[in-house]
C-alpha cells in the first residue's frame, strides 16, 4: 500500500520519524516532490489567498501526491509538548484540505496529541498500525526504529550539520557566525527560503538554527517570557534567540519569517525589542511566494558585511 | 489614586467605568476609536499584526497621554493571539517609554489565584460584601441592557419609515442606560427603551435576514467595522450577530469557571466541518453559520481582521457549509486600508444577490405549487 507524505510543514520537523516508521511498518512511503514553482502554483490556486505560503505549499504538496497514493496523510498537530499547542492553521489543516482542494477523498488524517509525551505518542502508533491490521511486534519494531533515526537526526544538527540540507558539517573557523532562525518548514525548503542557509554558507558564514542548540539550555529560557506563547514551534524560535542573547556567542541574528504568518508577528516583534536591549544585531527576512533572488541577496550581503566591519573594529580596538 | 484605562469596545465602557469607579479608582474613560488612534496603532504595531492589536494599541496610546497609569485587559489562554497580546503591548509601549501597569484579568478556570489578586489591585475602598453585590448586580444589568437596546436597534432598523429613526432612538437609550444611578432606575430604563422603539414608525414586510459572524473584537467595535450594521440596515436588512459582550462573558468567565465548554450549540453545529478547536472564533463562526440557515436567513457576512487566523481556517471551510444550507456567503477582511464606500457597494451587491435569490426560491414555490394543482 502506498502512503504519501506532503513535504511541507511539519514533515521538515518529523520526517525520519515519519519515513522510518511507515517504511517498517510495511508501507510504500511516497514523499512529495522537492517544491517546484509548478508545486507553489497549484497551492495557490487551491488555497485561499490571504493563508500564509506554507499554507499554500501544503495544498500544493498534496495536489502533487494525491492522485499517486492510496492515502495522504494529512497530521492535526494539536499538542507535541506538554506547554503549547500549534499555530491554529495546523489545528484546522484538514478542515481546510477537505474544503478547499476538490476531490480530495484519500485523505488520512491523523489527530497528534501528545499531552503526556512519549507514552501518548507510542499508543498513537499503536493505534495506527491496529487500523491497517500490522501485528505488535512489528508496529513495536518499527516504533523503536523510527525513534531512533529520530535520535540520529537531532544528533546530527548537534554536531553542526543541517541534514534537511544535506549539509554534514560546517567549517568551525568561519569568521562570522550567525543565528538563522524560523520555523522547520520555512528554512528547510530551499526553493520558499530561497536557499538562503546555503547563501550564507557560500559567504563564510557558520550558520546557527533553533535546533542546533541543545533542547536543555532552549528549555532554560522558558521563564524569560511573561507568558509562554501559545505555539510550539515559536516557542522554539523565540527560546533560541534568549539562549543568544544570553551567550553572545553569535555575530547577529536572522529571522526568516513568512508573509502574513500569524504568531510571528509577535515572535519578530518580542525578538526584535529585546535584540535591541541586548545590542544584538537583528535582521527579519519575510518571504513570500514573490519574493525575488536578487532582493534577498543584496541584504544578506549587506548585513554580513556590516558584521564583517563591526568585527573587525572591535578586534582592532582590542588589540 | 491609580488612574485606570482599558481597552474601548461597544458600549461595553459604561458598565467597566461605573466598576471601576465604585471600587475606589480614577478613570480615564477610553475615547471611541478614530483616525488617530488607528493611526498611531499602525504606527507602533508590527504589520502583521491583526487590526483589533492596533486599534487597542492605538487606545492605549490614547489613554496613556492623557494620565492613566493603569491597564486593565483581558488575557486568554489561545491558542491564537489575543491571549499573548498584553505582553506585546506592555513591551512595546513600554519601549517607547511609557510608565503604567498593565493588569491582565485572565479567564478564572486556569488561573483564579492570578485573577483573584489581579482585581485586588483594582479594589481600593473598603467595601461591604453588600456593596460589591449591588454594584456588580447593577454594572451587569447596565451590560444587559445595553446589549438589549442595540439588539432591537438590529431589528427595528430595515422596517422604520424615516431613515435614522432608529440610529436616533438607539442613542437615547445608551444616554439613558449611562444615566441610571440606582438598580431600580434601570429597570425603569428597561421598559422606557422598549416603549421608545415601539414609537419608531414601521413598515410591514419581510426584510432580507443575514448573519454576521466572525472574530469578537471587529464584530462588538461598530467603528472597527465601518458600522455595518447600521449600512446593512439602512439597505433594509434584519441583521443579526452572533455575539454579544454579555452572553461572552457569561461563557467565558463564568462558565470557564466551572470548566463548562460555553456556545454548546454552535460547536456542535461546526463539528461536522471543523473538528478541532483553534483559538478565537472560527469555529464558532462555522458553528453560528449552520444555525442562521437552519433559523431561515438569507445569507451569512464573516467579518475577519486582515491576517486573523482563526478566521482564514473558518473562511476556508464556511463557502462550502453556506452551499450546503443554501446561504449567501460574503467575507470582509478589515483593515485600516478599508474604505467605507467600497464596503458599501459589496454590500449592495451582496443584497441583490440575497433578493433575487430569495426571488427564484420562490417563484418556484409558486411554480410547484401549481403543478401541484394542476395534476
Ligand atoms: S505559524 Fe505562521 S507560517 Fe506557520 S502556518 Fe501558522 S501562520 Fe503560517
Ligand atoms: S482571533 Fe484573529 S484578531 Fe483575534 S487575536 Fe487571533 S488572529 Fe488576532
Amino acid at each position: 500500500m502506498k502512503i504519501g507524505i506532503p513535504r511541507a510543514l511539519a514533515y521538515y520537523a518529523y520526517y525520519p520519524f515519519l519515513e522510518t516508521f511507515f517504511e517498517k511498518l510495511g508501507f510504500d512511503v511516497v514523499v512529495s516532490d522537492k517544491t517546484t514553482k509548478e508545486i507553489m502554483d497549484l497551492g495557490i490556486e487551491d488555497a485561499i489567498t490571504d493563508a500564509c505560503v506554507p499554507i499554500k505549499l501544503f495544498h500544493g504538496h498534496v495536489r502533487n501526491l494525491k492522485d499517486r497514493v492510496d492515502y495522504v496523510l494529512v497530521p492535526r498537530l494539536v499538542k507535541i509538548k506538554h506547554d503549547a499547542t500549534f499555530c491554529p492553521k495546523f489545528l484546522g489543516l484538514p478542515d481546510m484540505l477537505s474544503c478547499s482542494i476538490p476531490q480530495f477523498k484519500n485523505m488520512l488524517e491523523v489527530r497528534v496529541d501528545l499531552k503526556r509525551g512519549r507514552l501518548d505518542l507510542f499508543m498513537l502508533c499503536m493505534k495506527f498500525a491496529k487500523k491497517f491490521k500490522k501485528s505488535f511486534f512489528k508496529a513495536y519494531n518499527a516504533y523503536l526504529k523510527a525513534l531512533l533515526s529520530f535520535k540520529n537526526y537531532t544528533h546530527q544538527f548537534l554536531q553542526g550539520g543541517i541534514p534537511p540540507l544535506g549539509i554534514v558539517g560546517q567549517k568551525k573557523n568561519s569568521p562570522i557566525c550567525l543565528a538563522v532562525l524560523g520555523y522547520p518548514y520555512m528554512l528547510y525548503d530551499p526553493y520558499l527560503s530561497l536557499d538562503l542557509i546555503k547563501k550564507l554558507i557560500n559567504m563564510g558564514v557558520y550558520v546557527v538554527t533553533p535546533e542546533m542548540l541543545r533542547e536543555k539550555d532552549k528549555q532554560k529560557q522558558a521563564s524569560k517570557l511573561k507568558k509562554t506563547l501559545f505555539w510550539t514551534f515559536s516557542n522554539e524560535v523565540i527560546r533560541s534567540a534568549y539562549c543568544l542573547f544570553e551567550n553572545q556567542n553569535v555575530d547577529g541574528i536572522i529571522h526568516v519569517t513568512a508573509f502574513g504568518c500569524g504568531p510571528d508577528f509577535i515572535v519578530d516583534k518580542l525578538m526584535e525589542i529585546d535584540a535591541k536591549k541586548y545590542e544584538m544585531p537583528y535582521l527579519t527576512i519575510t518571504l513570500d511566494e514573490q519574493t525575488g533572488q536578487e532582493g534577498l541577496n543584496t541584504r544578506l550581503e549587506a548585513f554580513v558585511d556590516m558584521l564583517k566591519i563591526k568585527k573587525a573594529k572591535k578586534e582592532a580596538a582590542m588589540a | 489614586m491609580r488612574k485606570v484605562s482599558f481597552p474601548y469596545m461597544g458600549t461595553s465602557y459604561i458598565p467597566f467605568e461605573r466598576l471601576l469607579t465604585a471600587f475606589g479608582n480614577e478613570v480615564v474613560v477610553p475615547p471611541r476609536p478614530t483616525e488617530e488612534t488607528i493611526s498611531y496603532g499602525t504606527k507602533y504595531a508590527p504589520e502583521f499584526a491583526c487590526y483589533p492589536f492596533k486599534i487597542v494599541l492605538g487606545t492605549y496610546i490614547q489613554v496613556l497621554e492623557a494620565g492613566a497609569d493603569t491597564l486593565v485587559s483581558s488575557g486568554g489562554v489561545g491558542p491564537c493571539r489575543a491571549g499573548l497580546y498584553t505582553t506585546l503591548q506592555e513591551k512595546i509601549l513600554k519601549d517607547l517609554g511609557y510608565e503604567f501597569e498593565m493588569i491582565t484579568l485572565e479567564p478564572p478556570g486556569r488561573h483564579l489565584r492570578d485573577l483573584i489578586d489581579n482585581i485586588k489591585k483594582l479594589i481600593n475602598d473598603r467595601l461591604s460584601l453588600k456593596d460589591y453585590i449591588s454594584i456588580g448586580r447593577f454594572a451587569w444589568k447596565q451590560l444587559v441592557l445595553l446589549d438589549k437596546a442595540e439588539r432591537l436597534s438590529h431589528k427595528m432598523r430595515p422596517l422604520e419609515v424615516k431613515r435614522g429613526d432608529t440610529t436616533q432612538t438607539y442613542k437615547k437609550c445608551v444616554e439613558l442606560i449611562a444615566g441610571a444611578k440606582k438598580y431600580s432606575d434601570l429597570r425603569e430604563i428597561e421598559r422606557e427603551v422598549e416603549l421608545l422603539y415601539d414609537a419608531i414608525e414601521k413598515k410591514d414586510y419581510d426584510p432580507i435576514k443575514i448573519g454576521i459572524v466572525g472574530e469578537i473584537y471587529v464584530l462588538l467595535e461598530p467603528s472597527s467595522n465601518l458600522e455595518i450594521e447600521e449600512m446593512l440596515g439602512e439597505l433594509g436588512v434584519y441583521v443579526e450577530r452572533s455575539m454579544f459582550l454579555s452572553e461572552y462573558t457569561i461563557s467565558n468567565a463564568v462558565m470557564d469557571l466551572f470548566h463548562i465548554a460555553g456556545d454548546r450549540d454552535a460547536k456542535k453545529m461546526a463539528a461536522p466541518y471543523f473538528k478541532e478547536m483553534c483559538g478565537g472564533h472560527g469555529r464558532e463562526s462555522v458553528g453560528n453559520s449552520v444555525l442562521f440557515a437552519k433559523r431561515g436567513f438569507d445569507g451569512i457576512i464573516q467579518l475577519s481582521p486582515f491576517t486573523c487566523i482563526p478566521e482564514i481556517v473558518a473562511k476556508s471551510i464556511l463557502p462550502k457549509v453556506c452551499k450546503e444550507h443554501g446561504l449567501g456567503f460574503l467575507t470582509i477582511s478589515l483593515d485600516e486600508q478599508t474604505g467605507k464606500e467600497g464596503l458599501r457597494t459589496r454590500l449592495e451587491a451582496f443584497v441583490d444577490l440575497l433578493m433575487a435569490k430569495r426571488k427564484k426560491a420562490e417563484s418556484f414555490r409558486v411554480k410547484s405549487q401549481y403543478v401541484k394543482e394542476m395534476a
